[in-house]
C-alpha cells in the first residue's frame, strides 16, 4: 500500500527567533493506518495536524497528501484538496448551530458542487450508519456532545475522504459519549479508513490507533506501533456489520479519489 | 476619563491607576475597523450638520443676515443738488428721529458699453472714497476699490459674460467717452447703485454734463413698517427744497424681492439638511450601541478580574469617544472648507452680502455629535455593566456555548427561511449567506435602515435635481431664442435694472420699432421671431401696478411653462401666474379687465403660469389687444430663433449693419445660463447625498465586520470543510445583497414619496403652482437603477469585510472565540 501522507523535513516557525514549532519532520502514513499523534501541550500535534489538513503551510520542506504536494498551493486550491481528500473532526464538533444536521453533512459536498440527488443519499446513508438518522431536521443544540461528533464525522465523510483528520474528538465530551467516539473512531479504522487523530488521551490512542507518534518540543520522540491494544479493545467491542460495511465502501471510494481527484468533484 | 488615555503611553510601563486609561486605549487599538467607522461616520455627521445647518440659517433670512452685516440704511434718497444744498443736505442728518446717515455721494448716470461695444443700458454710478462706510457697508467680492480716475467698481450683478477685472468699459457710445477699467465687483444688499467710481471721476463726468444726482442714506429710529418709512420719506421731503427729494428707496421694498428670489430655496435645503442630520444621527447611534454590543465578552473579563458596574460603562463610552472625537474634529475642518463655496453661491443666489458659517454652528455641531455618540454608548453598556458576570462572558463567547443554548431556539422565522435559502436553486454559499440576516434582527434592521436611507436620498436627490433644472429652464423662458434684438424702445438692459429711461443717439419710433421688425422677419436665417414690450397695468382684483408682457407675432417660442391651461394662441387671451390668480380669485376661463394707460381691455384667463419673478404678479397677453393705447406702448425687443445650421454670432453681425441707422441693436446669445441658485442647490443636494450614501455604506461595512467577526469561527469552519476563498466572499456579499434588494425595494419609493412630499411645499413657499415637468421627474429606467444602488451600497459596504473574511487564516479562525 501507498503512502497517503509525507512529510519531508517539515518546519514551521511562527518567528524567527525562537526554535521551530515543528520539526525539521519526516513523516510517512501508510494507506489505511491509524496514526495517533500524542505528547503534551505546546509539543506540535495541531501544528502537525494544520500542516496536513493545509490549514498551515511548512516553514521549510514539503507536505504531499494522496502523492500531490500541498505546501505549495494557492488558497483556492488548499479549499479544493480539502474538501476532495481531506475530512475533519474538531475537539468542539465545529457544526453550523443555525443549519439543521443533515445541512451540515451536505454542506462539504454542495461546496463542491456535487449533485444534490446524490449528496443527499449519501448523507441519508451515513447518518443511518452512524446511528442519527432520527436528529436530521434537528438542529445540533438539541443533541448531547456524542451525538454532535457523530454529525461531525459524517459530515468529516461525505465527500469519500482519503483521510479522515480528528483533533482531540473526545477532548469535549464525558466518558459514555466520549466511549461512543472511540468505538466509531475504531470501526473506520477497521473499514480501512486512514486516519490522524491528535489527542492528549493515551488510551484513545491505544484503543484506536495502529500507529502512534509522541511529540515533545516539535520532535518525534517516539514512534511506535500499537495495534495489540486495538485489537484487544476491538474483541471486547465487536463491531457492527453495518457500520464496517458503510466505511469499506467509503474508503475504497477514497482510494478511487485519491487516485482520480476528479472523481470527487 | 480620556484625559488619562494619552496615547503616547502605549507601550511603556505600567502605572498605577492608569488601568481604566489602559483598557480604554488598547479597546480603541484593537478595534481599529470600528474605530475608524466610528470616526468617519462622526465627521460625515459634523460635516453635514455644519453644511446643513449653515446654509439653514443663511437661507432663513438671508436679507436680514446681510442687511444687518452691511448696515443697511432704510432708506436711501436721490437729491437734486440744483435745489438743494449741501448744508440742507447734511442737515437733514440731524433730523428728528434719523439715527445713522451715510453721503452724500454724487452720482452720475452713464449709458456705458461694454468691451464687445454692447451697450449696457443706463447705469447710476455712485462716487465713493472707500466701499466702507457708517451705512451700506459694501462688500468687495474680488478685485480693490476704484481709488483713481477711470477704474470703475461694478455690482456682482454683472459678475459674468464680458464683465471680468481687467475688462474695459465705455462711459458712452460718443466720440469722447471715457475708458473705464473694470477694478473689482462689490455687492450691496441695499440695491445703492449699479457701479462706483472715484469722487473725483464722478466729478469730471459730472462736469462734462452727464446727468446726475446726490445720494443720502439715513438709518430711522422706527423704520419697522412701510408706514413708517412713508412717515420718514415725508419728514426728509419737508425738510428739502420742494422738489428736492427726488426719490427715497425703502429697504422694505428691496428686502420684498431679494425675499422673493430666496423663498423658494428653503424648503429645499430644509429638506435635505434634515434628511442629512436624521441620517447621520442613525448611522452614529447604530455605529456606536453595535460597537459597544459587540464588546460584550472583553466587558465580561473585565467585570471577572475587578471592574465596577461603573468603570465598565466609563471605559466603553471613552471608547466610542475617542474616535468620534477625532472624527468630529475633522469634521469642523471639513464642513467649514465645503461650506464656504457654497454659501458664496447661496450669496449669488439670494443676492445678498458675503455670507458667513454662523459662528455658534461649528461647536455645537461637533458637541451635538458627541453628546449623541455617549447617549448611544450610554444605553448598552449600561446593560453591560448591569449584566451578571457569568452570563456577560457566556453571551460574548459567541461560538460555543452560548451558540448552543441559542440554537435550541432558533426562531421559526429563521428556521422557515433557512431552510427555504437551502433549497434555492444557487450555489450553497449564496444560500447561506441569504439565510444570515435573520441570525440577527436587530443589526440586520440597523443595515436595512442605513441601505433604505442611502438609497431615499439618493432618489430624492435624483428628483430634486431633475425638477431643480426643470424650474431652471422654466425661470428662463425663451432659451430656444438665438438673438434678440433690441429696438432701442425701452433698452433691454432696464428689464433687469428697472431705473432711468433708455438714451440713444438715433431717434427710435413707432415707425423704426416696425421696420425693425421687418428687417428682421426679412433677413436671411430667420426661422420666425415675435416681439415683446414691458408696461405696467393694473387689473380688478390686485392692488397696485403689475407688470405686464405683451407679445406680438408667434410668442410660443417664449412661452412660459403653464401649471395649467394653454399659452397664448391669439388675441383676447391672458395668461397668470399662479399667485396673480390665488390673490385676484380668478381661474381660467374668468374673464379679466386689464387696464394699460387708462385703456381697459377684457380678456379671458386661458393659462396658469409658472411664473414666479416679481412675486408672481406678471400678466402676459397679446399687443394688438391694447392697439388703442398704441404708439404709447412699444415693441422693446424681438427674439429671433434660426434656421438650422445658421449661428448667432453669423446671423448678428449684418443684421446689426442693417439695423444700425434704426438705433437697433443685436444680441447673440439670447437668454439661458443655469440661476447661481439652482446651481447652489444642485451642489448641495449632490454633496449631501454622496455624504449619506457614505455613512450608509459605512453602516453596511460596521455591520458586516461585527457580523463577520462573529462568524469568524463558522467562517473558519467552511473553510476548513473546503470553501474556497471566492466562495467565502459570495457568502459575505450574499448576506447583503438581499437587504440591499429590500432596501433598494423600500427606499425608491421613499424617495419618490418625499419629493412629491416637499415639492408643492416648496411651491407654495415661491407662491406658484408646479409645471408637470418638475413634479413628474422619475423615469421608469431611472428608478430601476436607483433600486439598483440600494445593492451598490450594501455590496460596497461588505466589499472589504468579505476580503478580509476570505483572507483570514482558517487555523486562525478556528482558534478564534
Amino acid at each position: 500500500m501507498g503512502n497517503v501522507i509525507e512529510l519531508a523535513e517539515a518546519t514551521k516557525r511562527y518567528d524567527e527567533v525562537d526554535a521551530p514549532a515543528l520539526g525539521p519532520l519526516t513523516l510517512a502514513v501508510a494507506e489505511g493506518e491509524a496514526l495517533a499523534i500524542v505528547g503534551p501541550s505546546g509539543s506540535g500535534k495541531s501544528t502537525l495536524l494544520n500542516l496536513i489538513a493545509g490549514l498551515d503551510k511548512p516553514t521549510v520542506g514539503t507536505v504531499s497528501v494522496g502523492g500531490e504536494r500541498i505546501d505549495n498551493l494557492g488558497e483556492s486550491a488548499l479549499a479544493r484538496f480539502r474538501r476532495d481528500r481531506i475530512g475533519m473532526v474538531f475537539q468542539f464538533f465545529n457544526l453550523l448551530d443555525d443549519l439543521t444536521v443533515l445541512d451540515n453533512v451536505l454542506l462539504p459536498a454542495q461546496l463542491a458542487g456535487a449533485p444534490r440527488r446524490a449528496s443527499a443519499q449519501r448523507a441519508a446513508e451515513l447518518l443511518d450508519t452512524l446511528g442519527i438518522a432520527k436528529h436530521s431536521r434537528a438542529y445540533p443544540g438539541r443533541l448531547s456532545g456524542g451525538e454532535r461528533q457523530r454529525v461531525a464525522v459524517a459530515r468529516a465523510l461525505i465527500n469519500r475522504p482519503a483521510l479522515l483528520l480528528a483533533d482531540e474528538p473526545t477532548g469535549a465530551l464525558d466518558s459514555a459519549s466520549g466511549q461512543e467516539v472511540r468505538e466509531l473512531l475504531l470501526d473506520l479504522h477497521r473499514g480501512g479508513q486512514t486516519i490522524v487523530l491528535v489527542t492528549h488521551d493515551l488510551a484513545l490512542a491505544e484503543a484506536c490507533a495502529s500507529r502512534m507518534i509522541r511529540l515533545v518540543d516539535g520532535m518525534v520522540a517516539e514512534d511506535r506501533s500499537c495495534g495489540r491494544t486495538a485489537h484487544t479493545y476491538a474483541d471486547a467491542q465487536p463491531v457492527k456489520a453495518a457500520v464496517k460495511a458503510a466505511v469499506n465502501a467509503a474508503a475504497m471510494a477514497a482510494v478511487g479519489s485519491a487516485q482520480n481527484p476528479d472523481v470527487a468533484r | 476619563m480620556s484625559r488619562r488615555s494619552n496615547p503616547t503611553d502605549q507601550g511603556t510601563t505600567p502605572r498605577r491607576g492608569s488601568a481604566m486609561g489602559r483598557v480604554v486605549r488598547s479597546g480603541v487599538a484593537r478595534r481599529r475597523v470600528q474605530a475608524i467607522v466610528m470616526g468617519v461616520a462622526a465627521m460625515v455627521a459634523v460635516t453635514a450638520m455644519i453644511v446643513a445647518g449653515s446654509l439653514m440659517i443663511a437661507a432663513s433670512a438671508p436679507f436680514d443676515h446681510a442687511f444687518a452685516q452691511q448696515h443697511g440704511p432704510h432708506v436711501i434718497a436721490q437729491i437734486d443738488e440744483s435745489k438743494a444744498g449741501a448744508a440742507q443736505i447734511t442737515a437733514t442728518g440731524r433730523l428728528a428721529g434719523v439715527t445713522g446717515t451715510a453721503g452724500p455721494y454724487r452720482t452720475v448716470t452713464l449709458n456705458p458699453l461694454d468691451s464687445n461695444g454692447n451697450k449696457m443700458g443706463t447705469l447710476t454710478m455712485v462716487g465713493r472714497s472707500t466701499a466702507g462706510g457708517a451705512l451700506d457697508d459694501l462688500t468687495l467680492d474680488s478685485g480693490h476699490w476704484a481709488t483713481e480716475p477711470g477704474e470703475v467698481v461694478l455690482s456682482t450683478d454683472f459678475e459674468n459674460g464680458p464683465f471680468a477685472l481687467g475688462a474695459k468699459l465705455s462711459s458712452s457710445d460718443s466720440a469722447g467717452a471715457t475708458a473705464l477699467t473694470i477694478v473689482g465687483f462689490a455687492r450691496s444688499v441695499s440695491q445703492s447703485a449699479e457701479g462706483w467710481l472715484a469722487p473725483a471721476q464722478v466729478d469730471a463726468f459730472r462736469a462734462a454734463g452727464a446727468p446726475g444726482t446726490v445720494q443720502m442714506m439715513y438709518r430711522f429710529a422706527s423704520a419697522g413698517t412701510t408706514a413708517q418709512i412713508n412717515a420718514d420719506r415725508e419728514e426728509l421731503g419737508a425738510a428739502l427744497p420742494t422738489g428736492a427729494l427726488l426719490g427715497a428707496q425703502s429697504y422694505l421694498d428691496t428686502r420684498l424681492a431679494a425675499d422673493e428670489s430666496s423663498a423658494a430655496q428653503v424648503p429645499f435645503i430644509t429638506a435635505i439638511g434634515a434628511l442629512g442630520l436624521l441620517m447621520s444621527v442613525i448611522i452614529v447611534a447604530s455605529v456606536v450601541s453595535g460597537a459597544v454590543g459587540a464588546s460584550l465578552r472583553r466587558i465580561g473579563i473585565l467585570k471577572s478580574i475587578g471592574f465596577t458596574p461603573g468603570q465598565v460603562v466609563r471605559a466603553y463610552v471613552a471608547q466610542a469617544l475617542i474616535p468620534t472625537a477625532v472624527g468630529a474634529a475633522a469634521g469642523v475642518l471639513l464642513g467649514n472648507a465645503l461650506v464656504l463655496p457654497l454659501l458664496h453661491d447661496a450669496q449669488q443666489a439670494f443676492g445678498t452680502g458675503a455670507l458667513s458659517v454662523t459662528w455658534w454652528v461649528s461647536p455645537v455641531a461637533p458637541l451635538a455629535v458627541l453628546s449623541l455618540v455617549a447617549l448611544s454608548a450610554l444605553a448598552p453598556a449600561l446593560r453591560a455593566g448591569r449584566l451578571r458576570t457569568v452570563d456577560v462572558i457566556a453571551t460574548g463567547r459567541t461560538p460555543r456555548g452560548g451558540r448552543g443554548q441559542r440554537a435550541h431556539g432558533v426562531s421559526p422565522a429563521r428556521r422557515a427561511w433557512g431552510g427555504i435559502a437551502a433549497r434555492l436553486p444557487l450555489p450553497r454559499p449564496v444560500t447561506l449567506g441569504l439565510a444570515a440576516p435573520f441570525a440577527r434582527p436587530v443589526r440586520t434592521a440597523g443595515m436595512l435602515a442605513a441601505v433604505v436611507f442611502g438609497t431615499m436620498a439618493a432618489t430624492f436627490a435624483v428628483g430634486l435635481t431633475s425638477s431643480l433644472s426643470a424650474i431652471g429652464v422654466a425661470e428662463s423662458p425663451g432659451s430656444g431664442v438665438a438673438v434678440i434684438v433690441d429696438t432701442g424702445g425701452h433698452g433691454l438692459m432696464t428689464m433687469q435694472h428697472p431705473k432711468g429711461s433708455g438714451a440713444v443717439s438715433v431717434k427710435v419710433t413707432s415707425e423704426t420699432i416696425a421696420r425693425v421688425g421687418s428687417v428682421v422677419a426679412a433677413q436671411s436665417g430667420t426661422a420666425s421671431s415675435y416681439g415683446m414690450a414691458i408696461t405696467e397695468s393694473t387689473a380688478q382684483g390686485v392692488s397696485g401696478a403689475v407688470r405686464t408682457t405683451l407679445y406680438q407675432g408667434d410668442s410660443s417660442l417664449t412661452a412660459t411653462e403653464l401649471v395649467a391651461g394653454h399659452w397664448l394662441t391669439g388675441p383676447g387671451q391672458v395668461v397668470l401666474p399662479t399667485h396673480f390668480l390665488q390673490s385676484s380669485g380668478k381661474r381660467i376661463g374668468d374673464a379679466l379687465t386689464l387696464t394699460v394707460r387708462g385703456e381697459s381691455v377684457s380678456l379671458r384667463i386661458v393659462g396658469e403660469a409658472f411664473a414666479p419673478a416679481n412675486g408672481g404678479m406678471n400678466v402676459f397677453a397679446e399687443l394688438s389687444d391694447f392697439s388703442a393705447v398704441r404708439p404709447a406702448i412699444q415693441v422693446e425687443l424681438y427674439g429671433v430663433t434660426l434656421k438650422p445650421g445658421v449661428s448667432a454670432q453669423e446671423y448678428a453681425a449684418p443684421l446689426n449693419t442693417a439695423l444700425e441707422p434704426l438705433g437697433a441693436q443685436v444680441i447673440p446669445g439670447g437668454n439661458g445660463g443655469a440661476h447661481a441658485s439652482i446651481t447652489m442647490l444642485e451642489a448641495m443636494a449632490g454633496l449631501l447625498t454622496l455624504m449619506l450614501v457614505v455613512v450608509a455604506g459605512l453602516g453596511v461595512l460596521n455591520a458586516v465586520v461585527l457580523d463577520t467577526r462573529e462568524r469568524v469561527r463558522d467562517l473558519g469552519v467552511c473553510k476548513a470543510l473546503g470553501m474556497t476563498p471566492r466562495q467565502t466572499i459570495a457568502q459575505v456579499l450574499a448576506s447583503v445583497a438581499g437587504l440591499g434588494v429590500v432596501g433598494g425595494i423600500i427606499g425608491v419609493p421613499a424617495g419618490v414619496a418625499l419629493h412629491v412630499f416637499v415639492m408643492p411645499i416648496v411651491g407654495q413657499a415661491a407662491g406658484t403652482g408646479l409645471t408637470t415637468p418638475m413634479l413628474s421627474v422619475y423615469q421608469l429606467g431611472e428608478l430601476g437603477l436607483l433600486g439598483l444602488g440600494g445593492v451598490t451600497i450594501a455590496l460596497l459596504g461588505a466589499m472589504a469585510p468579505a476580503g478580509w473574511a476570505a483572507k483570514v487564516r482558517t487555523a486562525v479562525a478556528l482558534r478564534t472565540e
